[in-house]
C-alpha cells in the first residue's frame, strides 16, 4: 500500500496501531528544494522496487513543521526514518547512494540488482 | 564598526568609574553587553559576553563548562528578562535539570513558564546511514523554532562536538557549523557554544575557528591534591577584558569567579575603637583598643598564645552583644571551648546565645577558594561584626604564595567593605625571621601584634608586642604575656643592664632587687638608730654639764648669799658694838647724822 501524506493525525495513527505495512518509513525534508525533491522521488523509486509495495511512507514537511522534527530527533535533513521493523534507521542524504539505502533497511540479504 | 580608539576609550570609561554590571551595561552602549549574572564573571568581560554574538566555552571534562553555559540561561531567563533555550547534545533535558537542581536553579519551573526551553538532540551512531546529499536544516529548523516560540535572546549549544563524532561526512558538518553561527549572528541571539578542549588547540575539532568573537578558556588543575578551578578570557573581540587567569568555584548558589583585583580601595572607615578584652593590650593600643573595621595580624611560633588572645577578643566582642564568626582551622569548637575554659574564658554562653559562631574545617578539605566561597557565605548568612580566622596560615598553605595573597586580599576587601573587625592568626615557623616571613600579609593589615617565644634559663617564656598599630598611638614596649587559670595578664618585662628579662630570670631579678632595697632599708635604719643613739647620748651628756652647771650656780648662790649675810652681820654687829661704844658710824650713821645734821647743824651747832 502506497501511501504519501503529511497528515501528522495519519501518521499518530499509524504509530499507535499495528503498522498495516511491514515498512513504516517517514522522510523528513526541508522546504521543496531541489534535494528534497530529489529524496522524495528516489525513496518512493527505491520502496516500491526493493520493499515490493508493502511500506508506508510519511513525508514531513519540517518547515511546515518544526516540532515534528524535535520529536523525530531530526538533525540533517532529508532524513529517511524507517520507524518500522525494529531497530529504528535514520537514513540522511537525498538517497542517491543506495548502498546506504540497503545498509539502512537491513536489505542486504535480499541481493538484488541494482536499478 | 568598533576602531581601536573607541573601544580604548570605552575601556578607560569602564576602568574610570567602578565596574558595577549597571553602570557597565549602560555605558557599553558602543559595544552591547548581555551579563551573565555570574559571580564575578561580568567584572573580568566588562559586562558580559558580547551581545548577539557567539561565545565559545571550552575546556577539559568535569571544567563545568556545561554548568557555566546553563547558569549564563538560567540568570538570564530570571534575571534579566532573556529567554534562552539549551539545545544539548550530551545530556538528556532530565539529567540536566537533575544537574543543575543542585545548583539551586529551577529548570523545571522555567520550562514551565516559558523562560527556558530545552531540546534534547539525540545522535545514536549506529542508526545512521549516509544515503548521499544532506545539510543540518533539522538543527535550524529545530533552533528557530525553540528560539522564537519563547521569544529567546540566549542560546546555549552544549556540546556541538558530539556531532563530529555522529556525522560521517565532516566536510558538509564544518560548513554547516560555519552556516550555523552565521545564522545565530543574523538571528541576533546571544550564544554560548561549548566545546571540548583539544590536545594543541582549544577546542578539538577547532570551534574557535568558527566563533571569533569571544573565546572563555576553563581549565581545572591539581596541585599538591587539592584542585582548583580556573577561567581565563582568551579572546574577547573588540573589548578589553581581564586576561589573567582567576580561579572560580561551583558552590550551591553556581559558578562564582573570583577576580582578584575586584574592589577599589575606598571603603568606608570607622573611628569607633573596640576593647580587645584584655585592658592592659588596650592600654598599649593608646588605651582604646583596636579600630572598629581594622584588619588585625597576630603572628607567633607554636604555642605563643594566638589562640588565647583570639578568644578573648571574641568574648569580648560577644559580651558587648556583637556577633563574632570564628574560623577555625586547626581545632574543633569543642575543643577551643574546653581549652578556653582552662583560662577561665567561657565561651559556651555567648555560643548557645547566637553571638558566637565557630565554623570549623580542615584546609586540606577543599582547595582555596572554596574555602574563601563558605567563608564568604558564612559571613554573608552570619552578619557578624567580628571575624577571626585561626590560622590564616593554615589555610594559606594550601595554594600557592599569590593564590594566598589575593585571596587574604579578597578576603579582607571584602570584611572592610562591611566593616567587619577582622583578627587574623598566623603562625610562623621557629627560627624563621618573623617579619620576613609575614612581609606579603602584613601589608594588607591595620595592626600586627607580635607574640614571640624567649628561652633561657632553662625555661621558655612569651614576649608581646605591638609592631604596628595604623593610625593610633601605640606602645613601642615589649611586654611579658602571662597565661593563667584566670586568663591572660600582660606584665612588663624587666628591661635593665642584662638585658630583657622574663619568667622566672625576671622573678630573680626583682627578688635581688628586693634584697637589696631590703638590704639598704635595714642599713639605713640602723645608722638612724646609731645616729638616734648618738643624739641620745649627746642629750645626756648635756643634761649631766647642766645638772653640774646647775650645782655650781646653786653653790655659788648659796655662797653668795652666805658672804652678804656675813657682811651683814658683820656690819649690824659692828654698828652695835660701836653704838655700844657709841663711835660714831662712818658711813650709815654719817650720812644719817649729816641729813640730820644739816638743820641741827644750824641749829644743833648752835646747840
Amino acid at each position: 500500500m502506497k501511501k504519501a501524506t503529511s497528515q501528522p493525525a495519519a501518521r499518530k495513527a499509524a504509530k499507535a496501531d499495528k503498522p498495516k505495512a511491514a515498512y513504516s518509513l517517514r522522510l523528513y525534508v526541508a522546504g521543496a528544494t531541489a534535494r528534497s525533491q530529489q529524496a522524495i522521488l528516489r525513496a518512493r523509486e527505491l520502496c516500491e522496487a526493493e520493499l515490493g509495495g508493502d511500506y508506508e511512507l510519511e513525508v514531513i514537511d519540517i518547515y511546515q513543521q518544526p516540532l515534528l522534527a524535535r520529536e523525530g530527533q531530526i538533525l540533517a535533513t532529508p532524513t529517511l526514518v524507517k520507524a518500522y521493523p525494529l531497530p529504528v534507521r535514520r537514513l540522511i542524504g537525498n538517497l542517491a547512494n543506495t548502498v546506504g539505502f540497503f545498509a539502512g533497511l537491513d536489505l542486504t540479504a535480499k541481493p538484488q540488482p541494482a536499478p | 564598526m568598533h576602531t581601536p580608539e573607541t573601544t580604548k576609550r570605552w575601556h578607560f570609561a569602564t576602568l574610570m568609574t567602578k565596574k558595577t554590571t549597571q553602570k557597565t551595561t549602560a555605558l557599553a552602549s558602543s559595544l552591547p553587553r548581555s551579563p551573565t549574572g555570574i559571580q564575578g564573571l561580568d567584572e573580568i568581560t566588562s559586562g558580559g559576553l558580547p551581545r548577539g554574538r557567539p561565545t565559545l566555552v571550552c575546556g577539559g571534562a568535569g571544567c563545568g563548562k556545561t554548568l557555566l553555559a546553563a547558569e549564563f540561561l538560567v540568570r538570564g531567563a530570571t534575571q534579566f528578562d532573556e529567554p534562552g533555550v539549551l539545545m544539548a547534545f550530551e545530556e538528556t533535558e532530565r539529567e540536566l535539570k537533575d544537574n543543575v537542581a543542585s545548583l539551586g536553579f529551577d529548570l523545571d519551573g522555567l520550562v514551565k513558564r516559558k523562560k527556558i526551553m530545552v531540546d534534547y538532540v539525540h545522535i545514536e551512531r549506529g542508526e545512521l546511514h549516509e544515503t548521499g546529499d544532506y545539510d543540518l536544516e533539522g538543527i535550524f529548523v529545530r533552533l528557530e523554532h525553540a528560539i522564537d516560540s519563547i521569544g529567546a535572546k540566549r542560546v546555549v549549544l552544549d556540546t556541538l562536538e558530539v556531532l563530529f563524532a555522529s556525522l560521517p561526512n565532516e566536510a558538509v558538518l564544518r560548513s554547516e557549523l560555519r552556516r550555523l553561527f552565521r545564522w545565530l549572528k543574523d538571528k541576533g541571539v546571544t550564544s554560548v557554544i561549548t566545546a571540548e578542549r583539544g590536545r594543541e588547540s582549544l577546542t578539538r575539532h577547532g570551534l574557535e575557528e568558527y566563533v571569533s568573537d569571544c573565546v572563555i578558556l576553563l581549565d581545572h588543575r591539581v596541585n599538591d591534591q587539592i584542585a582548583t578551578r580556573h577561567l581565563r578570557v582568551v579572546k574577547y573581540r573588540g573589548a578589553q577584558h581581564g586576561t589573567n587567569e582567576f580561579p572560580f568555584l561551583i558552590s550551591e548558589e553556581g559558578i562564582s569567579v573570583l577576580p582578584i583585583t575586584s574592589l577599589a580601595l575606598n571603603h568606608k572607615v570607622s573611628r569607633e575603637r573596640i576593647a580587645t578584652g584584655i585592658p592592659r593590650l588596650d592600654a598599649m593600643l593608646g588605651g582604646k583598643g583596636f579600630f572598629r573595621g581594622s584588619s588585625i595580624l597576630l603572628t607567633g611560633t607554636p604555642g605563643t598564645g594566638k589562640t588565647i588572645i583570639s578568644s578573648n577578643f571574641a568574648q569580648a566582642a560577644a559580651q558587648r552583644g556583637e556577633r563574632v564568626l570564628f574560623f577555625s582551622f586547626e581545632e574543633s569548637p569543642d575543643q577551643i571551648m574546653r581549652n578556653m575554659h582552662s583560662i577561665g574564658l567561657q565561651l559556651e554562653p555567648l555560643v548557645k546565645e547566637g553571638l558566637l559562631r565557630f565554623h570549623s574545617a580542615r584546609p586540606s578539605l577543599y582547595g582555596l577558594e572554596m574555602h574563601l566561597a563558605t567563608m564568604f557565605k558564612e559571613i554573608a548568612t552570619f552578619k557578624p561584626h567580628v571575624v577571626i580566622v585561626d590560622p590564616i596560615t593554615s589555610l594559606l598553605d594550601t595554594g600557592t604564595d599569590s593564590e594566598g595573597k589575593g585571596m587574604v586580599t579578597r578576603l579582607i576587601d571584602y570584611l572592610k567593605a562591611g566593616q567587619i573587625t577582622s583578627l587574623f592568626t598566623s603562625l610562623t615557623q621557629g627560627g624563621h625571621s618573623l617579619q620576613q616571613s609575614e612581609a606579603a600579609m602584613s601589608s594588607l593589615m591595620d595592626a600586627w601584634l607580635l607574640l614571640q617565644d624567649f628561652e633561657g634559663n632553662g625555661e621558655r617564656n612569651r614576649l608581646f608586642y605591638v609592631l604596628k598599630a595604623r593610625g593610633m598611638a601605640h606602645s613601642n614596649q615589649i611586654r611579658e604575656f602571662l597565661i593563667s587559670n584566670h586568663g591572660i595578664d600582660i606584665v612588663d618585662a624587666y628591661i635593665g643592664v642584662s638585658g630583657v628579662l622574663t619568667g622566672s630570670a625576671r622573678v630573680a631579678q626583682e627578688s635581688l632587687e628586693k634584697a637589696v632595697v631590703l638590704a639598704n632599708q635595714q642599713e639605713a635604719a640602723r645608722l638612724k638608730r646609731e645616729v638616734e643613739r648618738k643624739r641620745e647620748a649627746i642629750e645626756r651628756q648635756i643634761s649631766g654639764l647642766r645638772a653640774e652647771y646647775e650645782a655650781d650656780a646653786i653653790e655659788l648662790r648659796r655662797i653668795a648669799e652666805q658672804v652678804g649675810n656675813s657682811t651683814l652681820m658683820l656690819t649690824t654687829d659692828r654698828a652695835a658694838s660701836g653704838l655700844l661704844r657709841q663711835a660714831d658710824t662712818k658711813v650709815v650713821g654719817a650720812a644719817q647724822s649729816s641729813a640730820k645734821a644739816k638743820k641741827p647743824s644750824l641749829n644743833g651747832g648752835a646747840r
